[in-house]
């Protein structure tokens, strides 16, 4: 990976003293992960280019047992990135902190200075870029990458060649580097833990506290730790930002649709009397914690395919406060709606929330089979996506789905096809309900069927 | 005094404290059959007299003892049991456990135990206890039996209890040391015409009156010789004839246990065809009467055979109840289960007792009548109901064939119509939706090729999430190919894998002769192609019409888009016109590499592989050019460094590339099959590679631009100049950019179980991809030596066993849910960490 810094201050060799490196010698510190170089492409009293190479071992990047490939194939030797950030603060420490040992006045004199970053990879677009330099007095330059030649069809890569002109101090120049590179690589080498709020905070003396993009900077320097950068924006703007940036964040997530579908199916089991509830695909378990704070559920199931998910839906439960009566009608286990399970048949009810249209179409038979012949609640809700409303959202590109993990999505015809045929295979019944706000034309985002067990 | 007791019983000793009943105890059973209250008070309370303890002793007795009973073993309870309330819970433990109850009262005069109570010091309870222990046994001796004891023994004095002598005895049901073979033949219900044609059809000759045959076959009758049809006595007779004669064995029906009581003067209905057998038994005197009684009193209810690989019984009998001895096990093996509902035809609707077997033992068995015999789960029922103009049917066995002769006529007209066979079968349907408790949680498979397998309960884990999110149909998932091991790490210059370590490998293990396939660089497949859908339903029990499928390594269908699949095989199949007769099959399991990569490694390549090579070349070709610059000016720099690192990226773009091509469409697709793994009735595993790619190119010539013959070459590691040419084939190859080459001995399946089935010998351009850009630095090919591979290579054995077994497993026919427990297992597996980059 590789960086420039190049002045036409005249003499433009006080870079060399600015750097506190010898224009003339290519030097190299050892780092941790590799090693740093030094040295001048050119140095005449017109120009002068200091570049600082970074030789990242691949080999020590893999710490303790790697499990995918993707630690052992990847971009970090040859990007910008946290990496760098650590060799700048290492090899031009002094200019860094804004000190020039030999010429103490160079240290404060502002002068045009060109950075060059070979390659930058730009989480975010040339937008984020330029939204980040421009307002520190910058003239953004980068150029795209395609990803290969060969396959012009993949697109372009995220990384750019990037140039930033500005007349400023190697110190200012040096400080927005260290804080921006990462930033804009969304990722870091390291643990990010409480005293990157120091460096940050550190390091963006002066300019970040009055920069527009200050809580995307910070949240993305601090690898989006809530409370590291509910911490950082604290000290940097007092309580007031700090708030700011939580009513952002509550502007964004409107009532969702999500809470509507629970809210649904909620009152739909108090409506039908099922104190014994599952709620069969639970995820993280919202749904059972909504049900387990409410005490007219006698007995609370959730299920799903994900180990992990039960355990965040574990930990969900443990967060909320509930009495050791509470707990004890809960149970969370893993299953899969395509297996027979025994323990599914103790319910009066079972909720498949946004649940069959993450199983392939030809596995629903199965699945039908499971719920419908041999758990066999009174009760049945099932929630899926109406495929006629996604005209309705404007970031949906036509023919594609809303989750890229759905491998169907009907419309209201479809669903209502394959539950007639649920019903007359096991004797249920069905009815139909909208949730969300009903369009004239196509209908509500969700829609949901009630399936009850007939007694004929 | 001699004592017989069956083998699996729970001896309940009772006595007064101090009537020696631990001494009587260790003197006769093993230290480990005997449960002692004592010593349970002692384990829960660290005091064998406590008193406080008793309620939490007695909970332990009993879950030791229930233990115990469960896996078969002969338990003996050592307590006191002096009031009925306590031996009223060992008899209910003993029923529940379908085995006999068994009293020996240690009877002894009140001051015998007083005596010996005074000498031990922990004792030191009040002589008023030992009285009314005395008391109560006496007053308990009369009623043990009705208690439901089945034997009780009192020993009233010392003398008694030194003269006892215990023997085992087996139980009536046990007959393991019987292995046949067999001729094992459903209900016959009067219809002697059939069962002689069909007696001589399966070998047996007339001898003095009896069957018998050559070749020391034996029939075993599955009950319900009588009712219903024309020869009922004739039947009898010549079973109860062979019976004697010691050329077959024969479990009652519930018919021949009507008949039995109706014989003993007992008051039954005259139905079901009853009449008839009754008719025909005028003809007989007292004395055959009695002799037909006896033979009815005698016969055993289920037996056990050839080393509990087979039960038989009239009705079946559950796992629970196998080689136990009960009412219940008597009934179920005489009558079945029933759920207490009726059907429209008003008989009782039958508990599918079979649908949830899980034991090892194969059970025959008949009693209610079925169009044609199916297995399912390791059961069959070969009532094909003669009488009701049906066929008599024999099941062979060890060899599983089944042999019927059609009835002559309809002896009685069924009440309920006997349905012609479904289009699936009982198995298949069964095997629709599989039951998740036969895949999770800690398990142990037991394969031919490694006998214990254990796959961990953290990786069922994994492996059911992968399953039920992604993979297809389990029906279609007979087979999971194994991972396969690298080559040992070379120290050769340049490179961290060469052949010369394959043949090295394979010389130490005594393999003569192995052969060199190309690796195709594509994505592993694994494609079934059956002859038709109605094949495809057959075997597979698939209903929607497809008649095959192309699946990834984890059993992911390959193809999105269900047009271009069909369309795939469809291809695929118009070349097996041939191969269908030549083989006697209708379908064929194929394991293939399916080209090229960036079909299924799109992702991977978009947000990995590319960006690499791309980050790299414009980084590295900066560094260069500004490297270039300060050498001009006269400084010392690394340049020529930096120049071959912007080769090594350059390699790197190129080796991805090699793999990638755009698809347009199927004829962009390529296919290269390299082992035909199994078709009807065949797991292919016997016949060597050669053979397989002899097969494969005989088809693979009809489709050319579709199907990819595998270039190969033989070796003999333990000769350098065949060595030599192996490596220069590797080396040719590799060079044209190849991936590299898969080394396998001849023989598909190694003679040795540890033996590595196959090693991978990847080009040193392939490992680019691998490995990264630059591995081919010395300083870091010297660090990447470093690799172990035994983790690696026992997982292989260990997938391979399992990939071979679900092949095994489905080709005998057996239950989709052992065939899916070996793909799952090789699921489950592929989720320990391993390094990635093996």
């Amino acid at each position: 990976m590789l960086l420039t810094i190049s002045t036409t201050h005249s003499p433009a060799t006080d870079l060399g003293y600015l750097l506190g490196k010898h224009p003339d010698r290519f030097q190299t510190f050892e780092l941790s992960f590799g090693r740093s170089q030094v040295f001048y492409p050119e140095a005449t009293t017109d120009c002068c280019t200091a570049a600082l190479l970074l030789e990242v071992d691949p080999v020590k990047l893999v710490r303790g047992q790697g499990t995918s490939l993707s630690q052992y194939v990847n971009d970090r030797p040859y990007v910008a990135s946290s990496f760098l950030s650590v060799a700048i603060a290492k090899v031009f420490r002094s200019a860094l902190s804004g000190q020039c040992k030999d010429q103490p006045k160079l240290a404060t004199l502002t002068m045009p200075l060109c950075a060059k970053l070979a390659v930058l990879p730009c989480r975010g677009g040339v937008d984020f870029l330029e939204r980040l330099f421009e307002p520190l007095g910058y003239t953004v330059t980068a150029t795209p990458h395609v990803l290969d030649e060969h396959f012009p069809e993949w697109g372009d890569s995220a990384y750019f060649s990037v140039e930033l002109e500005a007349i400023t101090t190697v110190q200012a120049l040096l400080s927005h580097l260290y804080v921006l590179i990462p930033v804009l690589d969304e990722d870091k080498h390291y643990w990010v833990g409480e005293d990157e709020v120091e460096k940050l905070l550190r390091h963006g003396e002066g300019w970040l506290n009055d920069h527009p993009e200050k809580a995307q900077i910070t949240q993305r320097y601090l690898k989006r730790q809530k409370s590291l950068s509910q911490s950082a924006l604290a000290q940097l703007g007092g309580e007031e930002t700090a708030e700011l940036a939580a009513a952002e964040l509550a502007i964004e997530k409107p009532i969702s649709l999500n809470q509507v579908r629970h809210e649904t199916i909620v009152a739909t089991l108090k409506k039908y009397q099922a104190k014994r509830s599952i709620d069969l695909g639970c995820g993280e378990g919202k749904l059972v914690a909504l049900l387990a704070k409410d005490n007219f559920f006698e007995q609370i199931g959730g299920m799903d395919v994900s180990y992990r998910s039960i355990e965040y839906a574990r930990a969900r439960l443990d967060r909320i406060f509930l009495s050791a009566a509470q707990q004890q009608r809960i149970q969370l286990f893993q299953g899969s709606l395509t297996y027979r399970d025994r323990r599914l048949a103790d319910y009066d009810a079972a909720t498949l929330v946004e649940v069959i249209e993450h199983l392939d179409e030809s596995r629903l038979a199965a699945l039908a089979r499971v719920v419908f012949e041999f758990a066999r609640p009174k009760l049945v809700l099932i929630t899926t996506p109406n495929s006629e409303y996604n005209i309705k959202f404007e970031n949906l590109p036509t023919g594609k789905f809303r989750h890229h993990d759905h491998r169907f999505e009907w419309t209201r015809l479809e669903f209502q096809t394959w539950a007639a045929d649920i019903c007359q295979r096991f004797n249920y019944t069905v009815s139909f309900t909208d949730i969300g706000s009903v369009d004239p034309d196509v209908g509500a985002p969700t829609q949901m069927a009630i399936f009850e067990e007939s007694n004929k | 005094m001699k004592m017989i007791i069956p083998e699996l019983s729970l001896v309940t000793l009772i006595g007064a404290s101090g009537s020696g009943k631990s001494t009587f105890a260790r003197t006769h059973f093993l230290p480990t059959e005997i449960i002692s209250s004592d010593v349970c008070r002692g384990l829960v309370s660290d005091d064998e007299t406590n008193q406080a303890a008793t309620q939490d002793a007695f909970d332990l007795l009993h879950y030791i003892g229930g233990k115990r009973l469960n896996r078969g073993q002969l338990t003996v309870i050592d307590a006191t049991n002096t009031q009925p309330a306590d031996r009223k819970h060992l008899i209910q433990l003993a029923r529940e456990h379908h085995c006999l109850p068994i009293a020996i009262v240690l009877n002894l005069p009140e001051d015998v135990c007083l005596d010996r109570n005074k000498a031990r010091a922990d004792r030191q309870f009040g002589e008023h206890v030992v009285k009314r222990h005395v008391q109560n046994v006496r007053r308990s001796l009369k009623g043990l039996q009705k208690e439901g004891f089945r034997q009780v023994y009192i020993l009233n004095s010392l003398a008694q209890i030194a003269a006892v002598e215990i023997e085992r005895q087996p139980l009536w049901n046990n007959k393991k040391h019987e292995h046949g073979p067999f001729d094992i033949i459903g209900d016959v219900h009067g219809c002697c015409d059939e069962l002689e044609t069909l007696l001589t059809t399966l070998g047996y000759q007339l001898k003095e009156q009896t069957y018998v045959h050559p070749a020391g076959r034996k029939a075993v009758f599955l009950g319900d010789l009588v009712d219903r049809g024309d020869r009922i006595l004739d039947t009898l007779n010549l079973v109860q004839n062979m019976v004697t004669a010691e050329s077959a064995l024969c479990v009652p029906g519930n018919h021949d246990y009507k008949l039995l009581r109706q014989l003993k003067g007992q008051k039954v209905t005259i139905n079901h065809g009853l009449d008839k057998t009754l008719a025909e038994l005028e003809a007989l005197d007292e004395t055959e009467r009695q002799s037909l009684q006896s033979f009815l009193t005698g016969l055993v209810s289920h037996y056990i055979l050839d080393d509990g690989r087979l039960v038989v019984a009239h009705a079946g009998l559950k796992q629970a109840y196998q080689g136990r001895g009960s009412g219940k096990v008597r009934d179920f093996a005489l009558y079945g289960e029933t759920t207490g509902e009726i059907d429209e035809f008003g008989l009782p609707v039958r508990h599918n007792w079979a649908s949830e077997y899980r034991g090892d033992a194969m059970v025959v068995y008949g009693h209610t009548p079925v169009p044609e015999p199916v297995w399912l789960n390791g059961t069959i029922d070969i009532d094909t109901g003669c009488v009701f103009g049906g066929k008599l049917t024999a099941l062979r066995y060890p060899e599983r064939e089944l042999v019927s002769v059609p009835a002559q006529k309809v002896y009685c007209e069924p009440v309920k119509p006997l349905v012609s066979a479904p289009s699936l079968t009982l198995q298949q349907q069964d095997d629709d939706v599989l039951d998740i408790s036969d895949v999770t949680g800690k398990r142990r498979i037991s394969t031919k090729l490694q006998p214990n397998i254990t796959i961990r309960a953290e990786n069922a884990v994994a492996a059911l999430e992968v399953m039920s999110r992604f993979a297809a149909d389990p029906k279609w998932l007979i087979y999971l190919p194994p991972t396969m091991s690298p080559v040992e790490t070379s120290q050769a210059s340049g490179y961290l894998e060469h052949p010369a370590e394959a043949f090295a490998y394979y010389r130490k293990q005594g393999i003569s002769q192995v052969i060199c396939e190309e690796k195709h660089m594509g994505s592993r497949a694994v494609v079934i192609v059956c002859k038709s859908p109605e094949a495809a339903q057959r075997r597979f029990g698939i209903t929607d019409g497809r008649f095959g499928i192309c699946y990834t390594r984890t059993g992911r269908p390959f193809f999105d888009n269900l047009q271009l699949e069909v369309e795939f095989l469809d291809r695929i199949r118009a070349t097996l016109t041939e191969f269908w007769d030549e083989l006697n099959t209708d379908w064929v399991c194929l394991d293939c590499e399916l080209m090229p990569w960036s079909v299924k490694a799109q992702q991977l390549l978009r947000q990995q592989y590319a960006p690499v090579g791309r980050a790299g070349q414009v980084g590295l070709d900066a560094a260069v050019a500004l490297l270039e610059q300060a050498k001009l000016r006269g400084v010392d720099v690394p340049l020529t460094h930096y120049q071959d690192r912007s080769q090594l990226v350059q390699k790197y773009t190129d080796a991805y590339r090699r793999y990638c091509w755009q698809v347009a469409s199927i004829s962009d697709l390529k296919l290269a099959p390299f082992h035909i793994l199994a078709t009807e009735g065949a797991v292919h595993t016997d016949k060597s590679h050669p053979w397989h790619l002899a097969q494969i190119a005989k088809f693979a010539k009809f489709a050319p631009d579709l199907i990819l013959t595998t270039a190969h070459h033989l070796v003999d590691p333990s000769n350098p100049e065949s060595v030599a040419t192996g490596i220069d084939w590797w080396l040719s190859l590799t060079a044209k950019g190849s991936e590299g080459m898969v080394v396998k001995p001849l023989e598909f399946i190694p003679a040795h179980r540890s033996t590595q089935p196959a090693v991978k010998c990847r080009g040193q351009e392939y490992l680019r991809i691998i490995y990264g850009a630059e591995y081919t630095l010395t300083e870091n090919l010297d660090r990447l030596r470093q690799r172990g591979l035994s983790g690696k290579r026992s997982l292989a054995l260990r997938e391979f066993a399992l990939g071979i077994e679900s092949l095994d497993r489905f080709v005998a026919q057996e239950p989709l849910r052992r065939v899916h427990e070996c793909t799952f297992g090789v699921l489950a597996l592929e989720s320990e960490p391993i390094d990635p980059r093996l």
